[in-house]
Parts: C-alpha cells; structure tokens; sequence
C-alpha cells in the first residue's frame, strides 16, 4: 500500500456525545451541500434516550473493508490514510458493510453507492463543529500504529457499553 | 417557488384507515408559515364553522403534527403538536424538542394530520413514502421507557428486513403516549424521548382517545432545500456563536432557576403559589448536579445551547429514577410547588411523571392542588383513598400521581385538570375551591409568578395569553415589542426552539426565514399583519370554546386569585399585583391586540385581515 504522507485520525470520546448531530449537519453540507442525516459519513446513534454517540470509520490498520471490495472501488488515501470510495466503481453490493466489525458503512439514500467517512482530506468538518461547541467528543490526532480497528464496533455493543455506563444495572431494561 | 417545504402533508383516517397526501397552496404557506400558524388555519378551515361542538376526544377532532420551514435549519429541532385543546378548548401550538420533525421533513412531509378513531391501539409508522399503521396492542399500557425500548427494537427490525442492503439502520424518531394519553387524562402528554414533552394543550389525551399509541418516522432524504443554503449556514452559525458565548447557561441549562427564580426572583410556584420564594440552596447548580447528573450535554437536533441533562439516581430508595435534569419547570413543579427539596425525590418525581406520560407541569399544579385543599382540610384522606397529600411526601404525589394516569379512584378527579377538578370538588364540598386553582383558561400557569415583577411575565401575560397559562407563550404590550406573543407564535410556526433565539438581534429570524424560504418578511409585516392574524383565530377559537366549558372575556381575562393575595415572604413580601390595575391594562390589551371592550376581535380588525368568514362566526359571541 502506498505510504501515506500526513495520516490523521479523529479521537473519539463517546461518552461526552450531546447527541446535537452537528456533526451529521456540517458533514452533510460539506459532502452533500445539503442537510441530510442519513446520508451524513458520521451518524449518531439513539438506540436509547441519552446514550447517543456518532458512528463513524475507525480506519483500521487491515481495512477489511478494502480487502472486501470485490470492485476495487475502495482505496487509501494516501494524504490521510482515509477509505475513498469510487463512486462509479461502487455497484452498492454491501460486503464491505459485513466486512466492517462496526457494520459502519451505510449506502447512500438515493444514489447507488456506500458512504464512508473520507476524513475530509484532512480537515474534518464534524471535528470543527463538535470543538466549536466545546463538546470535544472528537478530536483530530495524528495518526500512528495504535489498534484503531477496536473502535470499530457494531451500535448496539456500543449502546450497551454506554446504557450500562450511564444507568448501571437499570440499563439493562432498555437494551 | 417557496422553499423549505417538503411540499405536502399526510393525512390519516383511522377510522377508515385510509392515508392521503394534501398540499397546501402557497399562499396559506406563506402567511401561515408552519406549525402553529398552519395548525391554527387547517383547524379553522375545517372544524371553525362548528368549533363550539367539536368534542376533544371525539372523531371529529384533529391532531396535528406539523413542522415549519426552519425546523432542522434554525438550531434546535423541534415539532409541534395541536388540535382542538382539551384543556382550554381552544387552539395550542403545543411544541417538543427533538428530531421528530427533522426525520418527517426527511421523509417529505411537511406533517401529519390525523383525523377519526381507531377501534384497536395502532401505531403509525412512516419511511419515507411508505406509511403504514400497525397494530400496538402489544405497546399499550406500557410506560414511556418500555415503550421506546419496544418500539425502537420493532421498527429498526422492520427497516432491516425491508431494506437489507442499507446498512446498519438508525433508531426512527418518535412521539408516542403512556398510559395517562391512553386513558384520556387532560394532563398528558404527547412525549418523546423518555422525558421531552408536548404538554401544554394536553394532546396525549388527544391521542389517546384516537387509540393511537405512537408515530415513528424515518426519513432518509435530504431536508427540504434552502432558497439560500449559504446565508442559512452563516445565521446557523451566528446563532451558535450567539448560544456559545452564554457559558453559564450551557453548562446547567434551566436547572440554575431551580434556586434563582425561588430566591432572587421570587416568582417559583411554592406549595401550591402560597409562597414564590425560598432560599434551599441545594436546590440548583453543582449542589444539584453533583448528585444526580450522568450526562452534562444532552441536545436535540442541531442544537448548541444542550440545555438538557440527564439524571440517574445513584442511592437510597428511588435508585434508578432517571428523567432529564430535570428542567426547571419540572424542578419547580415537581419540587417545591410540592414542598419537595431534594434533587433526589424531584429526579424520581419527575421520572415517574415521564413514564406515565404526564404532564410535569398540569399535573405537578393539579396535585399542589390537591395538597393545598388537603392542607386546608377540604379534602380528607378518605376523599384522598387514603393518600394523606403532605407536603414534601414524593411517594405519596407519586402514588395520586399513578392514580391519575389510570384514573383510579379520586385520581379520575384530578385526572380533569386542575381546573375542571375545582369544578368538581366545588360540587361535592359545596364551596367555591376555584380560589386555589392556579390556572388560566383551564391551563396552569408555567413556573413563574407574576407578583414579585421580578421575572419574565407581565402581569397580564397569562391573562391574556391565547394558550392560556402556558409560560412559553405569554402576551405583554406592545404587540410589536420584545415581549408580545406574536414573537412565540413566530417561534412556534417557524417550529424550531425559542431557548436559541435568546439574546439574537432583533431581526435575525425574519432573515433566517428568508434564506430558506425566499419570502421577505418584516417585523412589521409579521406584528401587523401575518403573526397578528394567526393570534386572533387562536383568539376566537378560545372564546368560541365548549363543547363543555368556555370563556367568558370580562370574568376569565384575569390572573387566578391567588396572584392577587400579597406575597407572604421573601425579598418582595407583601408585594401583590392590583385588581383594578389588572382590569385597566386587560383594557389596554384589547386595543393593542384590535379586540373591542368585550375582548371580542374587532370586525374592522379581521376583515383588514381578510378574515371576513371569521368575523361572520363571531355574531353569535358579540350578542
């Protein structure tokens, strides 16, 4: 693969999420030039009242989702070390949707492609957002060779980490 | 073209189950906007001419949820509720935080309208252009929690196996009721997630005569577009800035009233309205917070401000109560309205409120109520099921508050409201209990008192209101100034969250309105013309009232009598506000608002306003 020249990655402190989906709003925009939730790179998840959290590319160091591709439509960047996608490439099979231990990519709505966060080319709008408002749930760091693959976790595992975390054994409840 | 629409609304039948899409012309749009202006003209146009007959909970009565053209642009999502009230009988413009209304605009709809009634508990459920109704049998009777928990499951599992190529699917936003809508109490609540509440109107009654236990949407398009996305995201942004720079207010929300309106402003509602005043310090900011808080941001769609919190209690007897901070109007009411001053009983209170998808509000006034006659020996524990309603006893206001829900025993009484329940306990004691009925035109009046004239409402603000005793929506002189309530019905029809519009210059939501719509409007066109429109048939619907009870102007454009007894402690003791005075500004505002000395709209006032059929209707008021 080739070598990458500024890898980033986005921090990301689910904990602290106010559930305000700014980060779907600027990514939207920024991809889309439209507000529209679902067909944000970055979603936050409600599975239950105030265990909200965004669900979004962990960038891991085998990217499955790559190795998944039977069209060769996902590559690296290699400014970022982002997943790209090729959106003519693309036939919205959905293996690399299995492929992910997150299942974090989602197809696009109306076009007939997947969503995968592209890291902005470096300048991710949903961090810009989150910081502004001091939330700081994501933080852009550089990226290093750290085991980021176990960030990537499927909503409903996340949900019960935080359910448990925030109502203890009343958590249970609503899982 | 105007913009910022999705271009159609809903309709639902459930008597005959069938669903249709309506549009709209322009022209309503643009001078009705969305939400509360729009539910306002759709409930004249269809139910004015016969209003006065209209039951609440019959099939003839509709619920509205509509959206307005800034709801997902303007920070702070929200929808709002409406229908015939059956709290006021008139029209409110009821609204609850969340991403409901950014899903339904997602989904193309600009919002639902539902009319009849179903023989068996349904649900409604919409992705996108499918709508379908479902059988909720196995929802009813379940609380707020469980039936999220439930509901949440169901739909997610539906969305997978219809479209399985998708993806990972989200959570569809929802409204639903709890028992208390299911049992038609007049103190429910249309709710969403777990704690945020449609409350004022009292529209989960509403629902739940329909038998329609929830709605849940998912709208996977893109939100209606902008005329001028550009210009919307600089105001988006100068509205967040706005939000950011209050850093007190971010970081506690409404929580910090809990002690300020009692001890600085002497204007929070104590056992019952008898005091406004006390000085428990444990009763706000980090005293509070430290006890309780799990989650210090909790925001609805887009919003900066994350005013909400949530709260976990971690020991003692009410371990594992959860609800949202609570908000002040909840801390109060739920607090020391009932003599309770510790976070941990409020936080269980208010918990045990949301789950029966009660009202904090209308019912934390129906029981100070209810203690205060207790207090006063009028009612006894007997009339009480031998509930003995004392002061600060959580387990005992949550114990009627249960009752209510189902309307067991004397909590069918109180299940009316407080103002109804005065009417009937004034029939079985045989004394006149309305003096400690804290209300406006059948509505409780929000957490803050007049009499100090230390807070935010006039003295005429609830008087005058047109949705009665609702704190979010108080009418104040001049009707073009900061204080009218043209300004809420703006907020409630643009349906986005008035908490973001503090502190914004003056003409910032006209512009916002421009840059997604495309339509000018001025401040001026809006006080004179648009916004005052929608304040009068608001107005004539509440004077046209019944089928059970209705207003009179000269007797019920007037503060609860106990705005009128002094003060009796605190910084302002023995301040009051005056009966005489009262009548000579209620004079002021009916010609301010164009109502003639009857507070009756003037005809020359609604036909200026192409409201001739309107002023047709009212001959038979003016005799």
């Amino acid at each position: 693969m080739a070598a990458k020249k500024n890898p980033i990655w986005i921090a990301r402190d689910l904990t602290k999420c106010s559930g305000c989906r700014k980060c779907e709003i600027a990514c939207s925009l920024s991809h889309e030039k439209r507000i529209w939730p679902e067909a944000s790179r970055i979603r936050v998840f409600m599975l239950v009242p105030g265990v909200e959290f965004p669900h979004f590319c962990t960038q891991c160091k085998d990217y499955p989702c790559i190795k998944a591709c039977p069209t060769k439509a996902l590559t690296i960047s290699e400014e970022t070390g982002a997943v790209l996608v090729d959106k003519k490439a693309c036939t919205a099979c959905g293996k690399c949707i299995t492929a992910c231990p997150g299942r974090i990519p989602h197809m696009h709505p109306t076009e007939k492609h997947i969503l995968i966060c592209d890291l902005c080319n470096g300048n991710p709008q949903c961090v810009k957002v989150c910081r502004e408002g001091e939330w700081n749930v994501l933080k852009k760091v550089t990226r290093k060779n750290q085991a980021y693959h176990l960030y990537a976790r499927k909503p409903e595992e996340i949900t019960r980490d935080l359910c448990i975390k925030f109502y203890g054994e009343k958590g249970e409840e609503f899982l | 073209m105007i913009r910022g629409y999705a271009g159609k609304f809903l309709e639902v039948d459930l008597s005959t189950k069938k669903t249709k899409e309506t549009i709209f012309a322009e022209e309503i749009l643009k001078n009705y906007i969305g939400g509360r202006g729009l539910a306002t003209k759709i409930l004249w146009d269809r139910l004015g001419n016969r209003w006065e007959t209209i039951n609440p909970f019959g099939p003839d009565n509709l619920l509205l949820f509509v959206t307005g053209p800034l709801t997902g642009y303007f920070p702070g999502g929200r929808i709002c509720v409406s229908g015939k009230s059956p709290q006021c009988n008139g029209v409110v413009g009821s609204t609850v935080g969340g991403e409901f209304g950014v899903e339904l605009k997602c989904a193309g709809y600009d919002g639902i309208i539902v009319s009849g009634k179903s023989e068996k508990p349904v649900y409604l459920f919409i992705k996108d252009s499918d709508v379908e109704l479902r059988d909720a049998s196995r929802l009813w009777g379940k609380d707020a929690k469980q039936t999220m928990t439930l509901l949440t499951r169901e739909c997610r599992e539906l969305l997978k196996k219809r479209y399985p190529l998708f993806g990972e699917w989200r959570e569809p936003a929802m409204l639903y009721i709890g028992p208390a809508g299911e049992n038609i109490v007049r103190t429910a609540v249309v709710a969403a997630k777990w704690a945020h509440a449609a409350g004022y109107g009292g529209y989960g009654a509403v629902m739940g005569s329909k038998k329609l236990k929830a709605i849940a949407v998912k709208g996977t398009g893109p939100l209606p577009e902008a005329a001028n996305i550009k210009k919307a995201e600089k105001l988006m942004q100068e509205v967040c800035d706005n939000a950011y720079s209050a850093v007190l207010w971010r970081r506690w929300g409404t929580g910090a009233a809990g002690y300020e309106v009692g001890a600085d402003t002497s204007s929070e509602p104590v056992r019952n309205w008898q005091e406004e005043w006390h000085d428990e310090k444990s009763y706000g900011v980090d005293q509070f917070e430290n006890r309780v808080w799990v989650k210090q941001c909790w925001s609805d769609f887009g919003c900066p401000t994350n005013c909400l919190k949530v709260s976990v209690v971690k020991t003692g007897k009410f371990k594992g109560a959860i609800t949202d901070n609570p908000d002040y109007e909840l801390q109060a009411y739920l607090g020391p309205n009932l003599g309770i001053f510790t976070p941990e009983e409020n936080v269980y209170l208010a918990s045990v409120i949301d789950d029966l998808g009660l009202c904090g509000i209308q019912t934390g006034n129906v029981l100070g109520f209810a203690a205060e006659l207790f207090q006063q020996k009028i009612l006894t524990r007997e009339d009480l099921d031998g509930i003995e309603l004392k002061w600060g006893d959580a387990e005992a206001f949550a114990e009627m508050a249960k009752k209510i829900a189902f309307r067991e025993g004397f909590g069918d009484v109180l299940a009316e409201g407080t103002y109804r329940a005065a009417l009937r306990i004034g029939q079985i004691k045989k004394i006149d209990v309305l003096r400690y009925a804290v209300v406006a035109k059948g509505i409780g009046i929000g957490a803050h008192g007049i009499r100090s004239g230390k807070d935010y409402p006039e003295d005429i603000s609830y008087a005058c209101s047109v949705q009665g005793g609702d704190h979010t929506s108080t009418a104040g002189m001049p009707l073009d100034g900061p204080g009218s309530e043209l300004g809420e019905v703006f907020n409630d029809s643009g349906v986005y969250c008035n908490f973001n519009s503090f502190g914004l210059r003056k003409n910032l939501r006209f512009e916002f309105y421009e840059a997604v719509t495309g339509i000018k409007l001025t401040a001026k066109e809006w006080a004179h013309t648009k916004g005052l429109r929608i304040l009068q048939l608001q107005r004539v619907m509440l004077l046209l009232g019944g089928p059970d009870v209705s207003w009179k102007p000269l007797i019920d454009d007037d503060n609860p009598p106990r705005f009128y007894e002094p003060l009796p402690s605190g910084p302002y003791k023995g301040k009051t506000v005056d009966r005489k005075e009262i009548k000579e500004r209620v004079k002021s505002y009916y010609k301010a608002a164009g109502w003639d000395e009857k507070g009756i709209p003037k005809s020359q006032v609604l036909r200026r306003l192409g409201l001739d059929n309107v002023d047709k209707v009212l001959e038979k008021l003016r005799q």
